[in-house]
């Protein structure tokens, strides 16, 4: 085991096709047009010393260390700024340039203080590096004029220090804050000998818009900005390269170790997802995986009411076997099912399922994807004949036309925002359609052409009316849509959309957007002439969040805008492996690559493998298993790594399908809200402490790697084979790759897929087979995995839950950057420090028709309950639109929504709830009542003997 | 809603969406979608609401039931 040490090139790489030949110290050597002359030194195995520079963020020739000799040319340029010509002879060695850049080290270091053998980058720190790498042996100036050395530290940030005192001002930490996340927080404040790093104006790091996200800690060359976690447990020894377990962008990152423990999470620059970036999620909030809540004995109890008992493995999964067994035998073989976790790994997930259909011998097996994205995979299946996003993240360099759909991707998908910016900054145009006004629409250097703020719910009336837009006003793309989609279907769509009924001026009433605004959006995106569209929940969580996806997928079609970079439809997965669980034959109806289980074809292959007869017949869904519990024909469950109490609607219903099953089977890193509910808890294991893959968003198969044993003795992939033992129906593998191989001979997207392959390539891109061996970026080139793209009739039909006088305001819920989906693990780092409650955004109008000030506690009523949380009074949201997050139990705000759902794929409809604000002194009865419930249930026996 | 309700409901739903279709291909595509991603148990209990009175099933969706195996 060693550290892994990614080579710094100095300067970003160059596009150019074109390579030029030069010579550098006696080596020739031929490099892209436009390289630096630093970083073709670099290519060539020669490293120009300094400190400025660095490949993330574009040269600035400031710290004058980098500077060679160019034959020809007169003086020394900074080999950074200087490009590359053609029979360029450099020298980057002579007399004169060691006597340069040793006195500008003497003027570096008269301002430095001198504790390397304490200071907390000692072995990690490049102006220690660069002292050595000139000869540097003597201050000639002494260390007694002005300096800084007196300067005070800003700890505020949770996660690293700013050491004013040891900064060399060479703004590489703002220069990534702009050019990498684009967030613009920081800055040089004063002049000359005054310069110094600044976090907003004259603020702490904390306090200023500073998102945390790393990038600045990442570039500095010294020890001023610096992760605390490496000044309390010293320089990593060895690292290994995994994935982030946060959202569905997928980063790479090193786990920085020593010994067994974790010292940093570095972003690895080699990540095709992220190129080196982080969020403060997978940058910094990994505390929770060594966060003293962790349960890591197996437990049991016969009624909730009872404590909990810990107990050996052993007799945790002959309990679970046997009572599994016994709910069969009384019940029925279809009485018991299981969740699959988009938090874990695909090979977990496989056998998730495949114990559900081959050990239970049903198919009730469903997963997270049923409460965000299924509509996607319906939609873009009928659509396009697949159920994934289109294009790889790289995609959006070539976007002209950027479309944002019910996505806040600053919030939720950070690191790819990031780049969403880059290219706005370079100059695409921006469409937001959203109700609120996220961050996108108006932030430093980035500004929507257009805004759609539109009433929640109406997502298909307008994404209909820019459908006739295009349509009426000759916008379609005649060539790609007779070449590539099916002529009956689209001939029907036009005459469709084309209706006036469907044009922005007859909706413009029911959706609230002014139809100007909807005409110019559609008339931008048709024209692009690159447009891609990205959407996320916003699209998908509504009555008709399929149909939504369908109408994003017929604009896609009729402009033309798939099967190159720079276009497509795009969702953005909300979980870490959300499109791998859905890979991986989590839905009831489908096995793994979504092939159908009604396909005697596919069962038989199937079967030959497994050695056993699969159900034909599709199984429940969440929803269906909670309704068939309520109903007594529903009785055991096993739960992956999800919290369906906090997580789905309506949580009252939630809570009444739990307390009718009599084995519930938790199988978490933590005692979550559904565990209340459980019988058995398994512990889990986090993304650490196990091996497997994760896919994102961009289908992308990456690597997790174990860097620590697991915690509670066994891996989650080892946990699901002990408990088929027990049951008697065992399933043998000794490693997560031999899972994987199996999923590839029995899919056929996943043919070519292997644990070798992955590390050989980096990630892989699903479909990869025979035709494409390594992998597919971009789909749908030629033509679609369905043949001829089918138009599909998008019908607007309002929702059936109406505003009205006890309800009259509408609710929508999201996320936000600190917190992560349920918050189990976010909620127990320093993030909290950001968000430590849920908040209701109310819009000042609607606050002061209710006398609500900012901070009061209010209680948030709708037809399914009531919950009570503080306000946050802020224009963001429209009059009449109410919102909040959904990250902490005290809220429960799932206690609102309803049971109106998706009518394809029972996705609930969390973007619209009818709700009432009022004031409220405390929380409500069922907040009261549920907070009792959990202490009860969380009650853990003391072991037997333990007293004496 | 009750689970019964729920039903119907849905199946209410998905009709709706394939009424822009036209009514053979509507009662066609609610067929094939109740037969694609309902669970059996499901399918018959709506086939047993259907046939007590004041169920409020649309037309298409009774259309539709026949065509379910």
């Amino acid at each position: 085991m060693f550290l892994i040490e990614e080579t710094d090139y100095g300067t970003p790489p160059s596009k150019s096709g074109r390579l030029v030949q030069l010579t550098i110290d006696g080596r020739a050597l031929a490099v892209p047009e436009g390289t630096s002359i630093m970083r073709a030194a670099v290519t060539a195995g020669i490293h120009v010393p300094k400190l400025c520079a660095t490949d993330s963020v574009n040269a600035f020739g400031s710290c004058r260390l980098c500077l060679v000799e160019i034959d020809g040319r007169p003086g020394t340029p900074a080999s950074c700024t200087t490009p590359v010509a053609e029979g360029m002879v450099v020298r980057s060695q002579t007399e004169r340039l060691k006597k340069l850049r040793r006195g500008v080290m003497e003027l570096y270091i008269s301002d430095h203080p001198l504790d390397c053998l304490t200071c907390a980058a000692n072995g990690d720190c490049e102006l220690q590096d660069m002292a050595g790498a000139v000869g540097l042996r003597d201050v000639r100036y002494g260390y007694a004029g002005e300096n800084h050395l007196a300067d005070v530290k800003d700890r505020s940030n949770p996660y690293f220090d700013y050491d004013p005192a040891k900064c060399i001002v060479c703004s590489r930490c703002v220069r990534a804050c702009e050019e990498v996340q684009g967030t613009f927080a920081l800055t040089i404040a004063g002049r000359a000998f005054g310069s110094r790093v600044s976090a907003g104006v004259n603020e702490s790091f904390f306090d200023s818009e500073c998102v945390s996200c790393g990038a600045c800690v990442q570039a500095c060359p010294t020890a001023t900005l610096i992760e605390k976690t490496v000044v309390e447990a010293g320089q990593p020894e060895h690292s290994e390269v995994t994935t982030c377990a946060y959202c569905g962008v997928g980063c790479s990152f090193k786990a920085e170790m020593r010994g067994e423990e974790v010292v940093r999470m570095v972003p690895y620059k080699d990540g095709k997802a992220n190129h080196g970036h982080s969020c403060v999620k997978g940058r910094f909030a990994w505390g929770y995986a060594q966060h003293k809540d962790r349960i890591l004995k197996p437990m049991i109890r016969a009624k909730i009411t009872d404590p909990w008992r810990e107990v050996s493995w052993d007799e945790a999964f002959a309990y679970t076997a046997s009572e599994f067994k016994r709910i069969q035998a009384k019940y029925g073989r279809g009485a018991i099912g299981g969740i699959t976790s988009s938090r874990c790994t695909n090979e977990e997930t496989y056998l998730v399922q495949k114990l559900v259909r081959h050990v239970f011998g049903n198919n009730n097996v469903d997963t997270c994807a049923r409460v965000c994205h299924s509509p996607t995979g319906y939609g873009l299946k009928s659509t396009f004949g697949t159920s994934a996003g289109t294009q790889d993240f790289d995609s959006i360099e070539d976007a002209d036309v950027i479309v944002v759909i019910g996505a806040n991707p600053t919030d939720g998908h950070p690191v790819f925002a990031s780049r969403m910016k880059k290219r706005l900054r370079e100059g695409a145009k921006l469409i937001v359609i959203d109700p609120r006004r996220i961050d996108l629409v108006r932030m430093p250097h980035v500004e929507a052409s257009y805004h759609l703020p539109l009433r929640p719910g109406t997502n298909v009336a307008v994404l209909t009316a820019m459908a006739h837009v295009v349509v009426t006003e000759n916008l379609v793309a005649g060539d790609f849509v007779s070449a590539r989609c099916e002529p009956d279907s689209f001939a029907e769509w036009t005459a469709f959309v084309a209706a006036p009924s469907r044009s922005p001026e007859a909706t413009e009433e029911l959706t609230g957007v002014p139809a100007e605004i909807v005409r110019n959006a559609a008339r931008l995106y048709a024209k692009g002439p690159n447009s891609a569209v990205y959407y996320g929940l916003g699209v998908t969580e509504h009555s008709q969040g399929t149909t939504a996806v369908m109408a994003i997928a017929n604009l896609a079609m009729a402009t033309g805008n798939l099967g190159r970079p720079g276009v497509g439809v795009n969702p953005l997965r909300g979980q870490n492996n959300v499109q791998g669980s859905c890979d991986m034959g989590s839905f009831p109806h489908e096995l793994t690559g979504y092939q159908h289980i009604s396909d005697a074809k596919v069962r038989s292959l199937y079967e030959s493998v497994w050695g056993k007869a699969l159900d034909p017949e599709p199984g429940f869904r969440i929803p269906n298993m909670l309704d068939a519990a309520v109903s007594g024909r529903f009785k055991g469950i096993y739960i992956q790594g999800e919290d369906i109490l906090q997580s789905d609607p309506n949580t009252q219903h939630v809570s009444a399908g739990l307390a009718a099953m009599e084995c519930v089977v938790v199988h978490d890193l933590f005692l979550n809200e559904t565990a209340d509910y459980a019988h058995v808890f398994l512990p889990g294991s986090t993304f650490l402490e196990k091996d497997g893959t994760f896919t994102n968003a961009e289908r992308r198969i990456q690597r997790v790697r174990k860097v620590m044993a697991p915690k509670a003795g066994l891996a989650d992939w080892e946990v699901t084979l002990m408990l088929a033992e027990a049951i008697g129906i065992p399933m043998p593998y000794n490693h997560p790759s031999e899972v994987m191989d199996e999923i590839a001979a029995l899919t056929p997207s996943f043919a070519g897929v292997s644990f070798d392959k992955i590390d050989a390539l980096g990630s892989i891109q699903w479909p990869c087979n025979e035709k494409a061996p390594e992998g597919t970026p971009v789909m749908h080139i030629g033509s679609f995995v369905r043949g001829k793209g089918h138009f599909v009739l998008t019908e607007y039909i309002p929702t059936d839950e109406k505003t009205g006088p006890r309800y009259p305001l509408l609710l929508t819920t999201g996320r936000i950057l600190s917190q992560y989906n349920v918050g189990a693990q976010t909620r127990r780092t320093p993030n909290v420090l950001w968000h430590h409650e849920d908040r209701l955004e109310i819009h000042p109008h609607d606050a002061e028709q209710r006398g609500i000030r900012d901070g009061d506690w209010v209680k948030l009523a709708s037809r399914s309950g009531a919950t009570s949380l503080r306000a946050l009074v802020t224009d963001r949201v429209a009059p009449g639109v109410v919102y909040t997050t959904f990250h902490h139990p005290d809220t429960q705000t799932n206690v609102v929504t309803t049971d109106y759902s998706d009518w394809a794929t029972s996705c609930p409809e969390y973007k619209v709830t009818a709700v009432e604000v009022s004031a409220s002194n405390g929380p409500t009865e069922w907040q009261t009542a549920y907070q009792q419930l959990s202490a009860r249930t969380r009650r853990i026996a003391e072991p037997a003997g333990a007293a004496e | 809603m009750s689970p019964d309700e729920k039903l119907v409901y849905s199946a209410n739903q998905i009709a709706k969406f394939f009424a822009a279709q036209g009514e053979t291909r509507a009662i066609a595509g609610v067929a094939d979608h109740l037969q694609r991603f309902w669970d059996p148990t499901m399918r018959a209990r709506l086939l047993e609401l259907s046939e007590r009175p004041n169920i409020a099933l649309l037309d298409t969706v009774r259309k539709a039931l026949p065509q379910l195996h």
